[in-house]
Formats: C-alpha cells, structure tokens, sequence
C-alpha cells in the first residue's frame, strides 16, 4: 500500500534523520565524505573511552591528555584535503 | 559453556576525580571515576586516603562536575555517561550509598560524536549545568529548588552547532547575573568544503561565550571571539567580587586570561631544559580552590610539572598573569586541591598520591617564573622561560594509592611454591613501571617483633579505664605465668598491675567501673579501681576450664561442665547470680559486648566437646536457659558473636545496636560456621560455613575501622569485617598466628598484637578493600610482554619505549654516575654507556619515577630484556637493547634441530618503528641462551625480518614468528635462523599466536582469529577457518584443540570454536585441506568459526590466562585490563547454578537498573551481544536492594533472601 504520499513521507523522515545525526548519509554522499564520517566517529569514540586513549597514550608513550588532544586536531581534517569538485 | 564475570580488584586508574563536600557539611571528599566505577574517597585525619564507597555503574563515566545551591554546604554530583542520559546524584548518609536524584534522557547511548557527555560544566552558583559532545550538541538544564528544597531540573535547552568541535566547556563565574558558560569552539565546516587547503589552514578556533537568559528560558550565543590555535582547556577565575572574573585558556605554550570586554593577557608556560625546541607545552589539568583570603590555581603540563597561576587584578582588571613552576608530581587525569592544603593526584598511569602543600613557593626567588609583563617576543617567537625539574620542595607526599594502571601483561604461576598461585602483572608506563606479584590478601605491616621467655599460650590488651584511647597493659599468658607489659613511649614489664603473675591467665577484661578482672584457672581476680582485690575461688576441686567476659558479664565454665554466670551489681562488685550443669565438657564459651543503652548482652555462646553449639540466655528470667542448640559436626574450637555489619543500614529497625547478630563458630577440622541468631528467641538459622585452613580457627573480636570485627586464626590468619554494609572474611598475607587481641596505641591506632610460637607481634592493616597484596620491583621501560621460563623459575621481561631516550645516550644519568664514581671508588672499571638503570638506584628511581624519563624523538627507542628472579624479586640481569630496536615479544624455545642448546629465548625486536603511519625499518629476532641457572642470558645470534615480529611461538621443535601479516617457521642456524616456511596471506598483523598439535592460532589486528594447520608433507601452512567478525586482538588463550579465548581492544572478551563436525573433517581430509583452502569465500577461510561467549567487560583486556586460584578449586580465566582491573570469568559447573544466576541477573537489571541510567543489558553487549555469560558484578549488588525488593526477587527464584546472599557467598568462596 505504498503511496506517494508515503514516498515523500520516507524522503521527508531522511531529511529529518540527516539534519539531528551528523553522518547519515544520502544517494550523493562521496567516499571522502563517507570516509570523513567514519573517521571523526572514530576519533571521537576513542576520546570518549578512555580506555583506548589509555592505550593509545601508552604505545605512543605521550600524556593521555597529549595523545586525547591530539585525536581532537585530528578531527579537523582527518583525511587530507578534500577532492576537488567535479563541474556540474 | 556458560560463564560467570566476577570482578576481583576494581580498575585501579582514575579517569576523572573532583572534589567537594558530598557527604556532610564541611567535610572534603573525592569522587572519582575508575571507568565503570564510582568512588567516594575521603582523607582521614593522617592525611590516608579511605575509600568510603565505591559501585559499579555498568556503564563508562566519561565527566563528573559537583554543584551546590547558594546557601547549602553540600555538593550533588552531575555524571556524564555514554548513557545518553545526564544523572544527578547525592551521597546518602544513611544508606551509604550515592542515590540518584534526577535522570535526564537526551539522545541515544555509546560514546557517540554528537551525544552529549564528554564535557560537563556547571554554573559556579550553581543555577544550571551544560552537557556538551565532542562535535555539535550542546544541552543546558536549568536547576532549581521547589518548595521542599528539593532539587528540580528543567527540560533542556539546546546550544548545537553544526560542524564544530567542542574542544573545551565551563562555568564562568559571573555573580548572580545570568549563568554564562565559554566553550572553546573550533568550526570545520568549511575545511570540508576547500580542496585548496586554505580554509582549513585559515581553521580558527574560538572562544564562545553562551548565556542562559533566565527570565527567558532560552540559551544564546553571546560571543564567539578568535583564541590562539592551541587551545585546549579551559579554567574558570572566580569573579563577582572574589576576583576579576573571566577564565583562563590554557593553550600549547600559553596561558591566557580572557574576559568579556577585556584585553587579551597572555604569559608562557615555562618550559624545562631538557626539551626539543618542536614539542610544545600542554597543559592537561588543573584545579582551583576559593578561600575568603583569595582563590589559588594550580596547573600541570603534560611532563608532569605543576605551576602555580596568580592574578594580579584590581577590581575587574587583570594587569599580570604569573605562571611560576610549583613542584613536579606523575601527570595526572585530574588534580584536586582541597582544604587543609592537601592536593590529590590522580595519575594517568601509576600510583595515585595524596599530597601536602607546605609552602606556596612565594619566598623562592630562584624559581622559573614566566608573567605576562616580562613576555618577549622574538623574530623565532616568544622568549622561552626555562626551569629544571626538581625534587619535591614545596609539597610532600602523604599517602598512595596503590594502582596496577595499565596492566601489559600478566601470568599466574606459582613459582615460590605457596598454597595458591601468585599473580604476576607486568603495569606502569615508561620510567613508572613495574612488575608486581599480587596475591589474595590484605597487606599486613609488621609494627614490631619482640621475642618472649617461652611460648605464651595467649595475649590479651587492656585500658586503665574505659573513658581511655588507648591500651595501658599487654598481658602475655604462659603455660604456668603471667607476664605484664606496660604501653608506653617502649613496652616493658611491669609488677605493679595488681595481676597475679604467678598463674596462667584464661581471660583478662576491663569492666564497666573501670576494674579489671583476670581469670585464672583457680577462680576470679577482680581488682577493684581502689587497689582492693576480690578474689573468688572456683569451688572444691574444680577449676575453671573456660571463660568469656564483656564489660558487666562474666561465663566461667568449670571442668567437668558446670558453666557459672556473674554480673557485676551497681556496687561494684560480681556476684554470682546463676549456675548451670551442660552435661558435657565445654570447649568454649563467647559473649557479645554490652549493647548501648543497655544492661547486659543477652546471649552466651556455648561450644561443647559432642560437636554442638548452643546458645544461652542471659536475661534475668531465662537465665542460662538453653534458646538454640546447633549440631556443628565437629568439635567446636572457638565461638564468637559478631554484630551484622548491616546494623543501621535501613536505619533504626529496633533501637540501638540493632542488625542481625551472628555466631561465628571455628570448628576443629578447620571450618568457620557463620549462623544468624534471632535477636528476640535466640533461634538459630540460615548457616553458611566457610573451609579456612588446616588448624582450626580461633576467633577474636578486635576494633576494625572503629567497628567490632573478627579475626580468625587458622593456617593463616583472616580477617572478618564489614565493607560498605557487607560482611566480608579475607584473608590476610601474612604467617600463622597462635592468639591475637586487638591493640590500640598512640603509633598504631587500630592493630592488633599477637603471639606466634615465642615472639610477640604488633601488627597492623594497610589498605582494607584492597583484594590483592602487592610486591614490586621497579623496570626501565613499559614493559611489554613477559614469559616464565618453567625449570629455571625466572621471568624475562621485554621493555620499551617510544620517544625515549635510551640508557647509553642519558647524559643525565652520565653525568650523575661520573659524580659518583669521581667522588667514591672506581666500580669495575665501568663507565659512560656502562651506566646501569635508573631503576637500579634507589635516589635516580625515585626522580625518575617523579618526573619522568626525558623525552626523545618520535621513532627512537629505547628497550631492555631482563631476567628477574621471582621469589626474591630482583633483576638478576638486563641487557639494554641497541641500534634502536625495541624489544615487543618474548617466547621460549627448544629447537629439535639442536637439542643440545636446551631451552632458548627468542626476543623479537622493531628497529625505528614509527606510527602514524606505521612503518619499521627492519625487525629482529633475536635468540639468547640462558646461564647461571638462568639467572644470565647471553645472545647466540640475531636474524633480520623485514617488519615487526610481534608474536612468536616455539611449534614442533621449531620457531614460530608472525612478522606483520606473514608467519614464519625458523629452524636454528649457526649464525643466523633458518627459514622454513612462510605463510603470507594473514589479514593485517599478527599480534597473538597459539599452537596445539599441528595447529597454529593466529590473532589477527584487525580480523580476529584465523585457524591455521601446518601440512608436514608439503611443507604449508593453510588457513582453515576464521571468525566471522572483525576484533582487534590484543590477548588470546588456547582452551582447547578447537576453542580459543580472546579479547580485543574495544574491550570484549569472547570464546570462540570450530564446530566439532568441521573439526574432524578438517582432521581427516584426504587432501590435507589443500582444496579447501582454496575454495574460502572472499579472501577468507572455507570454515567459520562459533562464538561460544561474547562479554563486554568496559576496558580493553590485555591478558588471559586459565588459573586456579584456590587449593583445589575449578579452572577459570583470569583476565588483566588496561585500566589495571583483575576479573574472572568462571565457568558453570552446574545447570542449577547457571539458572539461578542467569535468573537473578535478570531479575536485578529490573529492580536496580544501573546507576548511570545505563541499559546493562546494552553495556555488556556494547559491541557484541552479550552472549551465555552472566555478569556476577549487577548479582552482587543484590544485598543493595531495600528489603522488601529483595524479598520479591527471592520469591520469583523460589528461595528466600538469605539464601540467595548465601549462594553469592559461596559462589565467591569457590572461585578465591
């Protein structure tokens, strides 16, 4: 039982969905993008175990606020540059 | 296979601590995180730190902040959690526990980016709180009173801004005006959007002002303005009057005080000597403390120095900001600076320490001192300001904490042949490191030996008079004399106590007119307080056999079975009052003490030679009247009541003293039987009994933390007290003991003294709650993973690390060693890179261990190996790694090749590893030979691999070595190891190998296990199944031909197997697996493997391993975290028990959810479904129910309360 108005509904639910969670994606998400979500979750996970900060710290043997610190610089750009855009 | 989890020592690092007065007006307190765990700790008087509370909250406690209303005096605590959820708690008093105030929902659980929880911040007024992410999300919730003065929280008003990254939030302190909060905000939205890399080079970060309008309701963005680029955290000043306001920004090499329409003042973070001109200054915490007389704020950088930061202000405006270096403590997580001028420190890695402010450093004029006035900017930057660490001058430490934090690796063995195994953890980082054995127990200090005429049969203390603090006498019982020794400044004898010397002594006690009475076998001694002497005699030709006193109570038992009962009467005097055939021979006799308020305690304990225990009351109409009568099976040997420590706990249920009382009865075949008394009939129920050694226990009451607790003296000595309301028997590390009394004196305010064989003791306790009792011995470099060698009984330990200095280039330590030899002898001629450890040194250790080892450049190592000696735990040899190499794994080897080189040690060495991306220039294995009975090792040869062999293992006759992805088989060479085999296709890196039969079990990185078989014929290994999820392995543990245990970084725990029909198909394949092997799906392996077991303990687990850990007791997994927690996973040997436990663990996460807000169910499935593995830790909670949700739980298990806490109890009692 499908209708438009369903469709549209589903459409208006993902606008929703990208708009409160950073990183759901959409049909034109690229890999850079999809790749910079995945990083910045992840950097943002081991600041907040403190547990693989820990180990962090501990390979790199730097401060756990050195190293805590350090994965938030690293949010900023966490893959490089982003690619240039194709013309449209 | 199901399992149980059971926590044995909680995590011991702290991840995040603050300070304020949470139980009581006035008092100060620490509540401190340890990952999953909260804490109320509290410094006693003597400046020790006392652990008041501690629970488990099932989820990770990311922030804490500590708020009060304007006119209260105590704090309420706010938690951030990845609960998705902002709690609230207050200590209760009464209840002795932390209890949830409010709990707010705000979005989804886990450690998300844009979920709340990472940072918290409260107005300093303490009017509303923000909760804020790392990235975008930003709650404030405003706080109030109602009309009961009860706390009410608001909806939230959110803050978000997309695409920023929150890197820093607090409160500022702004009087009574609207609740203001700074955050330190860096926007990456268009960094995003740039290819050119102009935008995210041009990436400013700002300093964000948002302001609660209360008349609205409504949060704003008041100000955004630039702040320099290293900015990371944030320090409110007091303001309003009790300073300028505003808030400090701690930024790499700076500090800058900012306030809202005020210039920028900005002074350097001094910097020591030793530091490469690259590495910047990061400031990782801070603490304040407001006085009347003005506030102090103390800072520290990431090397581990403190400074001190002052304000030169008038009115609002700052003219000087000062940075003046303080003292150098371990780096902390957090730093509390509290009243009296103590300051905690709870350390990232390593012993946690309590220390005293002495001085403020202001007198110093030679002190490193950098201020915003004398800031000098040059064409290469600012000016440095330099300081030289130095040994603690302005603090002095009072106490530690003892804490495993990160543990690397851990074995249990029983290398020094005691009853049960020891637990060796390999903890600490860099120049704090160390190896320490753990073992069960609390942790005795030897006060004093002294050794006595004879073997005294028994030891008494005693006070002059009951108003007293201390004990006056020690009185020492021989077989045919008395001794009496006084306390004072020394212990000596004395002859005018006014005991009678002459005879042996059966019990001796202070009464309640401050008269003492001895008991000898003759008859009573009763000294009046006038010097008169009472004496009774026992009757005709009997004599006393027995006795048990209390203040105004005294039992005799008579040989042949006649117990007598006396009271002392107002006059002073003891009378007889009552007289008792038992029909039996007494074994022994116990009373409890008066209870407050009251005129005697009712009951008299009775153990009798036919292997019965009874109980007699003492009331005036039911004197010696038999209440309950308890068939033991043994002949009792000592009996004792004990108040449960429960008394109080649900508050005044019947007067003073109240609580459930308890007979503790030792058995001769060495058992303690523990039965609840009825307080009203004396009935006797609900018995637990508990083995504790092979001579039967002796039980004395003494004081423990001001409470009546019981020693029992069997093959070693126990200890029965009560911890946070629970009734807790622990053993305690220490000889066995013949007879034991409590003992209180000026130097030993709570211990005990006691005799063993012909000297007497004062003894007393060190850290109670503690479960393990530790050695240590001190190790160069983090150590990485060790190995015992079996025959030989010694350890070798590989240690390293990165960016750091290594031994032959400190020139420090050099310079040092020169001093020294000039100055004494010359040592062996050895000097320069000669130089031995740090460690090695008891006066370079310590500053070592104080301000660390110097730092290096990123990719130099500096590594050692040693052999260290267990029993007597010492290094009997190092040897210092060269040429950059850092020793990371360590395996023993015998090569079937050369049989006659006997046992080998194999150290794998990186040589310049880096990170970031990883890359080594060459690895290393290297074989050493062992001398001196393995005290020595000497190396035979090294062989080049081209990347990081981080595991090894010896496989038929031959080396294993997994060298990033590949496995390699060597053979012994003359000169070099011989390759043999190579498999190439493992996922990412090797970081775990096991090996059984012709099986080799590999943990991958990134992709878990993968089963290999090796085919002799062909000379291959093939891969044969792997698991079918991704975990990044960081321990492993053979259990069998077809099940591994493991764990991963994230911090589950796992068992998986190969299907046993798969098993044998692969055992029996005609091609050897050849084609199977070829037909994997996707790269991977044609067989799958099972998870058997999935838990997620909350901390990456850095090593497994199967012990036993009671004397014939059942197999388990131990298991070490990084956060320095020792935990157990215990295998069901019963389907009965497995339900019962897997029923109550779902009946306690109904009735009392975690504190957090956290689902439990959720947390130990954080990653994996929790799976077959019951968490013991939420089933031991269930004594914290109230009463009557307790009662229903039971009911639903069909027992009743009691026996569900005596079927916890002996599930503990089984697995230590």
């Amino acid at each position: 039982m499908a209708s438009l108005a369903d469709r549209f509904n589903i459409n208006a639910q993902l606008e929703h969905l990208q708009a409160k969670y950073v990183g759901t994606g959409h049909p034109d998400t690229n890999r850079f993008e999809w790749n910079l979500n995945i990083k910045r979750d992840t950097y943002a996970s081991f600041i907040g175990h403190h547990s693989l900060s820990a180990y962090h710290a501990i390979a790199e043997n730097e401060s756990i606020g050195r190293v805590k610190y350090g994965f938030k610089q690293s949010m900023l750009l966490p893959c490089g540059l982003p690619p240039e855009k194709e013309d449209e | 296979m199901h399992l149980l989890n059971l926590t044995l020592s909680r995590p011991s690092a702290i991840t995040c601590a603050i300070v304020g007065s949470f139980s009581a007006p006035k008092v100060h307190e620490i509540v401190a995180a340890r990952g999953q765990v909260l804490e109320l700790l509290r410094p006693d008087e003597s400046g020790r730190v006392q652990v008041v509370h501690s629970t488990q909250v099932f989820g990770l406690i990311r922030s804490l902040a500590p708020f009060r209303f304007p006119g209260s005096q105590q704090d309420y605590v706010i938690c951030g959690s990845d609960s998705g959820r902002v709690v609230i708690l207050q200590y209760s008093n009464d209840k002795n526990c932390f209890q949830k105030v409010h709990q707010e929902t705000y979005g989804k659980s886990g450690c998300r980016r844009i979920v709340p929880g990472e940072h918290m911040a409260v107005d300093p007024k303490g009017r509303a709180c923000m909760i804020a992410a790392v990235e975008k999300a930003k709650f404030v919730y405003v706080l109030n009173r109602d009309n009961e003065a009860r706390l009410t929280i608001s909806s939230p008003l959110e803050a978000h801004k997309g695409s920023t990254l929150c890197y820093a939030l607090t409160g500022l302190d702004v009087g009574f005006d609207n609740p203001t909060f700074a955050a330190i905000e860096l926007d990456y939205g268009e960094a995003d959007q740039d290819p050119t890399g102009e935008a995210a080079s041009e990436a400013q970060k700002h300093l964000t002002l948002y302001e609660l309008d209360l008349g609205l309701n409504h949060v704003v963005r008041k100000s955004s303005e630039p702040i320099d680029n290293g900015a990371n955290m944030l320090i409110p000043v007091p303001g309003a009057g009790d300073g300028p306001g505003g808030v400090i920004v701690c930024a790499e090499n700076f500090l800058i005080y900012r306030a809202p329409d005020h210039p920028e003042v900005k002074a350097l973070i001094p910097r020591r000597t030793t530091l490469s001109a690259e590495r910047g200054v990061l400031i990782i915490a801070a603490t304040q403390f407001k006085q009347k007389s003005g506030f102090y704020i103390f800072v520290q950088s990431e090397y581990g120095d403190l400074y001190r930061v002052t304000l030169d202000y008038e009115g609002e405006q700052v003219k000087e900001l000062k940075v003046r270096y303080f003292d150098t403590i371990p780096p902390c997580q957090s730093l509390c600076l509290m009243r009296k001028g103590f300051l905690f420190g709870a350390a990232e890695f390593g012993d946690h320490g309590l220390y005293q402010i002495l001085s403020l450093g202001d007198d110093d004029t030679e002190t490193a001192e950098a201020s915003s006035a004398t800031l000098m900017e040059t064409e290469e930057g600012y000016q440095p300001v330099f300081l030289e660490p130095r040994a603690l001058t302005n603090l002095e430490l009072v106490d530690r904490m003892d804490s495993l934090a990160p543990i690397t690796d851990m074995k249990v063995a029983n290398l020094s042949n005691e009853e049960i195994p020891q637990i060796y953890a390999a903890c600490g980082r860099g120049a704090r490191s160390t190896l320490r054995v753990l073992r069960p127990g609390l942790a005795v200090t030897e006060m004093a030996v002294s050794p006595l005429p004879g073997n005294p049969t028994a030891v008494w203390t005693i006070k002059r008079s009951a108003a007293d603090e201390f004990d006056a006498y020690i009185v020492v019982s021989f077989s045919n004399a008395t001794l009496v020794l006084s306390i004072g400044e020394t212990v000596e004898e004395v002859s005018d106590s006014g005991f009678n010397g002459n005879v042996p002594t059966l019990q001796v006690q202070l009464l309640a007119d401050d008269s003492m009475l001895q008991i000898y076998p003759g008859g009573l001694r009763h000294m009046r307080p006038d010097r008169r002497i009472n004496e009774w005699r026992a009757p005709g030709r009997k004599s006393v056999a027995k006795a048990a006193t209390n203040e105004r109570q005294v039992a005799v038992a008579l040989s042949g079975g006649e117990i007598l009962y006396f009271e002392l009467n107002p006059q002073g005097m003891l009378v007889e009052s009552e007289k008792r055939e038992m029909g039996g021979d007494v074994s022994c006799l116990g009373i409890a003490p008066v209870p407050e308020g009251r005129q005697r305690s009712r009951f008299l304990a009775v153990g009798m030679f036919d292997g019965t225990a009874r109980l007699l009351g003492l009331d005036p109409d039911q004197t010696l009247k038999v209440l309950g009568t308890q068939a033991v099976g043994a002949t009792p040997e000592s009996v004792l009541l004990l108040d449960s420590p429960a008394a109080g706990k649900d508050g005044g249920d019947e007067g003073a003293g109240s609580g459930a009382l308890f007979l503790q009865v030792g058995l001769v075949n060495g058992v303690l039987l523990r039965t609840e008394v009825d307080k009203v009939t004396g009935q006797l129920s609900d018995t637990r009994t508990r083995f504790l050694g092979t001579r039967p226990p002796k039980l004395f009451a003494a004081n423990v933390r001001g409470e009546r607790s019981m020693l029992a003296l069997s093959s070693r000595p126990w200890l029965g007290y009560s911890d946070q309301g629970k009734f807790q028997l622990v053993p305690m590390s220490y000889e066995a003991l013949d007879y034991a009394a409590g003992f209180c004196s000026e130097q030993v305010p709570e211990g005990f003294v006691a005799v063993a064989k012909n000297t007497l003791r004062v003894i007393a306790l060190e850290r109670l709650g503690e479960f393990f009792n530790q050695q240590s011995l001190r190790l160069r470099y983090t150590p990485r993973k060790f190995v015992i060698h079996p025959d030989h009984k010694v350890l070798v330990v590989a240690e390293a690390d990165h960016a750091a200095i290594p031994l032959a280039q400190r020139e420090d330590l050099q310079s040092a060693a020169a001093m020294e030899t000039d100055g004494g002898a010359q040592q062996d001629g050895a000097a320069g890179p000669a130089v031995a450890g740090p460690e090695a040194d008891e006066a370079a250790a310590a500053r070592e261990d104080q301000w660390g080892a110097p730092k290096g450049e990123p990719g130099q190592w500096a590594s050692c190996v040693r052999v260290v000696d267990p029993v007597g735990l010492e290094t009997t040899h190092c040897i210092e790694m060269d040429q950059n190499e850092a020793a990371l794994s360590v395996c023993l080897v015998s090569f079937d090749s050369a049989p006659e080189a006997g046992t080998l040690l194999a150290v794998g060495t990186a040589q310049g590893l880096k990170f970031y991306p990883k890359e080594c220039e060459n690895g290393y294995v290297r074989i050493y030979r062992f001398l001196e009975e393995g005290r020595r090792l000497e190396l035979v040869h090294r062989t080049a691999v081209e990347g990081v062999p981080a595991a090894m293992a010896a496989f038929k006759g031959r080396l294993l070595v997994g060298v990033d992805a590949t496995l390699r088989l060597f053979d012994l060479g003359k000169k070099r190891l011989l390759r043999k085999c190579e498999y190439r296709r493992l996922p990412t890196r090797v970081a775990t190998l096991s090996v059984a039969g012709s099986r080799v079990y590999a943990g991958d990185g990134q992709e878990s296990m993968v089963f290999l078989r090796y085919k002799k014929a062909d000379n291959q290994f093939y891969a044969f199944a792997d698991d079918i999820v991704p975990r990044h392995i960081t321990a492993a543990l053979h259990l069998d031909y077809d099940t591994m245990a493991g764990a991963d970084r994230f911090g589950n725990v796992f068992i998986s197997r190969l299907p046993p029909e798969i098993s044998a198909q692969v055992e029996e394949d005609p091609t050897g697996g050849k084609y199977a092997a070829q037909t994997g799906i996707l790269g991977g392996a044609p067989n799958k493997l099972q998870t058997v077991n999935n838990f997620h303990v909350g901390e990456a687990v850095m090593a497994l391993q199967r012990a036993v850990l009671q004397p014939g007791g059942r197999e388990l997994i131990v298991y070490g975290t990084i956060n320095g927690a020792i935990g157990v996973l215990y295998p069901f040997t019963s389907r009965e028990d497995c339900d019962f436990f897997q029923h109550l663990e779902m009946h306690m996460r109904q009735e009392h959810p975690p504190l957090l807000g956290r689902d439990h169910l959720a947390y130990r499935s954080f990653y994996f479904p929790v799976k077959d593995v019951v968490d013991g830790d939420l089933c031991e909670q269930f004594p914290q129910l109230p009463a009557d949700k307790a009662r229903g739980v039971a009911e639903e298990l069909d027992r009743s309360a009691g026996e569900v806490l005596k079927k916890l109890e002996d599930m503990r009692n089984r697995i230590v």
